[in-house]
């Protein structure tokens, strides 16, 4: 079975609208692997999420798989405006970490009642069900999904989802150069086991090298970093992902220019994450 | 995925806190493996982890002769890694090692357990107390 993804938010911690973010996009993470319009697996809930949720209705989706990698606002804060919670004919499963002392029901209810929205959970009227995670592998539809904790400020997830055919390595805050990437054997890699061998990996490239300096300990990978963990895992073809909100399409491009030059040539040629691209693995 | 392999994210950051440290640690992993030791350690056994690499912590401690101050051998079960590991609470004791370069060496060690979650123990974390 093939993987086909569809790419709906890849901005990184906060959303940025505007004339020169047209091309790839102003909406925070949120990735859905299509499976049908009976059933939707959704990786995050950044803003990138809404219009998700307005397209999944349309197509009448009624079950919906919701995998978070972590609950800082740029990957949750669409939860709030995502249609399909507002109808009683959904179902929603919630995957996600657990805090060392909370279960992500507690963690997530948070961010969902006064002073920071308007309305309490209890108010929702899709079934809701959480689940916490880093657990077992999670299976249906010919898709296996591995989750494991990643090297980011707060218990953070990268997940890996596998056919018989393809898989997909989904780390959009991740910084593993914090630990050792080049000299490290791949178990001592923060992410490695997710990533390793992975045709398509969706990686953190938010900084340029001469960025990281002044923003290590933040949670984000440089190009450069992306680059050299792509290399030790092993994985097909790098997608740069969660762009630094102030850069512009423009300097974007001048980023990927960056992570080709870095890859060489005895490698499929990293390439940008963009709102609305689709990806199918074979 | 091969998650038998992988090193729980506990153990990758304690091995990071413990190369940063000047104080003598090592990171052992939930089965007892020795998954690694800093250069302060490597200072106080005598030698390289590079010529270690990863082995039963048991088997490695044994090498270093633990015995009391008054020379009386210290039971495995009594060591502090043992009880860290076997029991998953913190230990602390004084005791003398006899290190790989034939140095005889009074040291404390403490060894205190790792939990990712509180019902999942990763490993332990020993530091060695030079007197």
């Amino acid at each position: 079975m093939a993987l086909r993804l569809k790419i709906w938010g890849c901005r990184g911690s906060v959303p940025a609208p505007g004339p020169q973010t047209v091309t790839h996009g102003g909406n925070t993470s949120c990735v859905e692997v299509m499976l049908g319009d009976e059933e939707a697996l959704v990786l995050d809930a950044g803003t990138g999420i809404r219009a998700l949720g307005v397209d999944l209705l349309r197509r009448g989706t009624r079950r919906i798989h919701l995998f978070l990698t972590h609950l800082h606002l740029d990957h949750v804060e669409g939860l709030r405006f995502f249609a399909p919670i507002w109808d009683e004919g959904v179902t929603l499963e919630v995957w996600g970490p657990r805090s060392p002392v909370l279960g992500l029901r507690e963690r997530i209810l948070r961010a969902f009642s006064p002073p920071l929205f308007p309305l309490d959970f209890r108010d929702v009227p899709a079934r809701v069900v959480f689940h916490d995670l880093p657990a077992g592998p999670w299976q249906a539809d010919g898709i296996s999904l591995f989750s494991d904790l990643v090297l980011h400020p707060g218990p953070t997830l990268g997940f890996r989802l596998e056919t018989g055919s393809s898989t997909l390595a989904y780390l959009p805050d991740h910084e593993p150069a914090l630990t050792g990437i080049a000299g490290r054997s791949t178990d001592w890699i923060s992410g490695g086991a997710l990533a390793a061998g992975a045709d398509l990996l969706l990686h953190d490239a938010q900084f340029l090298d001469e960025e990281y300096d002044a923003k290590i300990g933040w949670g984000h990978s440089s190009v450069d970093d992306a680059v050299a963990f792509s290399r030790a895992v092993d994985a097909r073809r790098l997608v740069l992902f969660h762009h630094e909100p102030d850069r512009s399409d423009q300097a974007l491009e001048s980023l990927e220019d960056r992570a080709r030059e870095l890859t060489g040539d005895d490698r499929l040629p990293p390439m940008l994450a963009r709102e609305g691209m689709v990806v199918e693995l074979n | 995925m091969d998650t038998q392999r992988q090193k729980h994210l506990v153990l990758i950051l304690a091995r990071e806190f413990a190369s940063s440290l000047s104080t003598p640690a090592l990171v052992a992993d939930a089965r007892g493996y020795l998954l690694f030791y800093n250069e302060a350690a490597e200072a106080v056994v005598g030698r390289r982890f590079a010529e270690t690499g990863e082995m039963p912590l048991e088997d490695w401690l044994a090498t270093f002769e633990p015995r009391t101050v008054a020379s009386e051998p210290i039971p495995p079960e009594n060591r502090p890694a043992r009880i860290a590991l076997d029991e998953r609470r913190p230990s602390h004791l004084r005791y003398v090692v006899t290190s790989a370069d034939g140095v005889e060496r009074e040291i404390e060690v403490t060894a205190f357990p790792l939990f990712a979650h509180t019902d999942q123990f990763v490993g332990i974390v020993v530091i060695f107390w030079r007197s």
